[in-house]
């Protein structure tokens, strides 16, 4: 009932028929008995950023997993364009949490881009014709100068801005970024968020970042979802993170964001 | 037709091996075999190594025990068309259950891997024959005929062209699963389609390169390859090369030393996977 209340309290379930946004009604996944998440309404804007948070096991990573259709679920993903018709299926980015891939893999940021953009195999493809619109995305994150480098032989927040790069080759109608900096360094972190603040003023693109770093949340985001099992709570960060159960499980840290004190030395609650 | 055909091979052949080796008809046979099927190890064998699946290709190699079983029991077919069918299915099998189920993906293929052995060596030690099977632990290359060599180039060309459709899907696969569904691709679909091309390339070279060794085919090329390799087009081009050459040298060596041919061939192309291992620093980025 609670979180009813504060759902329809937040300024992101106002008016959808001026901008895209995408609903999420009533999703639910299972794992044999056990209940990932149930009855989750969520309702996300172009033009805006949506942080996720919840402690570990609260079924942030599944939930986007369930939005893009990889995980069965219940309940249903309404999308609508800008000019207000139902376009069924949105344009999904994504950018996964970690990456459970061989770094000895002789890959190049070029082959992934190639096998992501082009239908010949990646070992006939000349590549000529693709680098321009490949440097061109790789400008978008920054990263131009690594297009060359192998996959292995990038940095964390090289690795996550590439990956940023190509869940934006084509441009999506929604983002979904999985914890996208866990295990970056600082200066990493930072560039990555630049970015991704700068993607969300200038593309018409709604944005769903799951983060355990509630201070850059507080920063960056406009709507705050806390999940656990179920919405907890949803709205602007000061409603979400005054909030009691927030304060609840996050603890002391939840105060820090909002008062804008400097929060823990690497932003990790969980 | 085909023996025409055969002829006229046989005569550029003869033209430019001038050799001890290429004067039998069964080593001309056996030449031409591993020209057909090392490619192919090759070109698997990079996705082998990249989605981790050496140990799913290893369980091909031992379902074979029952596929060839069921066959020889069976009578009215022959063990190598009966294998190709298992083995697909088996792959199909391995493949759902690993989609289906919370398990580790190792823990499936081991109790398949085994269930498989087992129920093979059952049905072989039925009624004490287990010896006509034995030829198929180590392979023969030399008993290569031409309706073989026939159904390899047919393979060949099925795998090569269904390699050029799913190849960039699997890459981007290996990246990250959930990736990989975020750019519209079915993994489910693409890893049956590679598991079943693997199926057919095991299960028809089994004969050959024998149920012991025959992973090692699938793994070595591309294991060598990333040693010394920066993109995707060097790790093809050298694990088909180190596939190649080592199936050639290997064959050759065999013949005039006197040896099984499969483990030869094993036996150099690890020898080249520790050259790369040393040429490594050197050579990757």
């Amino acid at each position: 009932m609670f979180r009813n209340i504060l759902h329809h309290h937040a300024d992101s379930s106002s008016d959808c028929a001026k901008l895209c946004c995408t609903r999420i009604e009533k999703f639910g996944v299972k794992a044999g008995r056990l209940v990932i998440f149930e009855d989750v309404d969520m309702h996300v804007h172009c033009g805006q950023l949506t942080a996720l948070i919840g402690p570990n096991g609260a079924g942030k990573s599944t939930l986007l997993k369930a939005i893009l259709g990889e995980i069965p679920h219940t309940g249903k993903l309404h999308y609508v364009d800008a000019k207000g018709k139902h376009t069924g299926n949105p344009v999904i980015g994504y950018v996964p949490q970690y990456l459970r891939f061989d770094v000895s893999s002789p890959t190049s940021v070029m082959d992934i881009f190639m096998a992501c953009l082009s239908r010949r195999p990646v070992w006939l493809c000349s590549s000529k014709k693709l680098r321009p619109q490949v440097v061109e995305s790789l400008a978008r994150v920054k990263a131009e100068h690594l297009i060359d480098r192998r996959l292995g032989a990038l940095s964390g927040g090289e690795l996550q801005r590439v990956l940023l790069a190509l869940a934006l080759d084509p441009i999506p109608d929604l983002l979904l970024l999985d914890e996208p900096v866990s295990g970056v360094d600082q200066n990493g972190l930072e560039l990555f968020y630049e970015i991704v603040a700068e993607l969300r003023e200038k593309e018409d693109m709604a944005i769903i970042l799951i983060s355990h770093d509630l201070n850059l949340v507080a920063k960056h985001a406009d709507q705050v979802i806390l999940l656990n099992k179920r919405v907890l709570a949803s709205g602007t960060p000061d409603e979400v993170f005054g909030d009691a159960q927030t304060k609840r499980i996050f603890g002391m840290m939840a105060g820090a964001p909002a008062s804008s004190a400097g929060g823990p030395e690497k932003g990790g609650v969980a | 037709m085909m023996e025409s055909l055969m002829h006229s091979i046989y005569g550029v052949m003869d033209a430019m091996f001038p050799f001890a080796w290429a004067s039998h008809t069964f080593m001309k046979h056996a030449f031409l075999a591993v020209l057909l099927v090392t490619p192919l190890f090759g070109l698997l064998s990079t996705m082998v190594v990249s989605n981790r699946m050496a140990f799913f290709s290893d369980s091909l190699g031992h379902g074979a025990f029952t596929g060839i079983a069921v066959g020889v029991l069976l009578g009215a077919v022959s063990p190598i068309a009966s294998l190709v069918v298992f083995s697909i299915l088996f792959s199909f099998l391995i493949t759902y259950i690993k989609n289906k189920s919370n398990a580790s993906t190792d823990t499936v293929i081991g109790v398949f891997s085994s269930t498989a052995i087992a129920l093979g060596l059952m049905m072989m030690s039925h009624g004490g024959g287990f010896n006509k099977f034995s030829s198929y632990l180590i392979g023969d290359l030399l008993s290569i005929v031409p309706q073989d060599l026939a159904a390899l180039a047919l393979v060949f060309l099925f795998v090569v062209a269904a390699w050029a459709c799913i190849f960039n899907q699997l890459l981007v696969m290996s990246i990250n699963a959930s990736f990989a569904r975020s750019r519209g691709i079915s993994s489910f679909r693409v890893e049956s389609l590679f598991a079943a091309m693997l199926a057919v390339v095991v299960s028809i070279s089994i004969q050959w390169v024998g149920i012991l060794i025959i992973n090692s085919m699938l793994v070595l090329p591309a294991a060598a390859a990333r040693n010394v390799t920066n993109d995707v087009k060097g790790y093809h081009l050298v694990s088909v090369a180190v596939a190649m050459v080592s199936g050639v040298s290997g064959l050759i060596l065999a013949y005039y030393f006197n040896m099984a041919a499969g483990a030869t061939i094993v036996v150099i192309s690890a020898g080249i996977f520790f050259l790369t291992l040393l040429l490594k620093p050197y050579l990757v980025r």
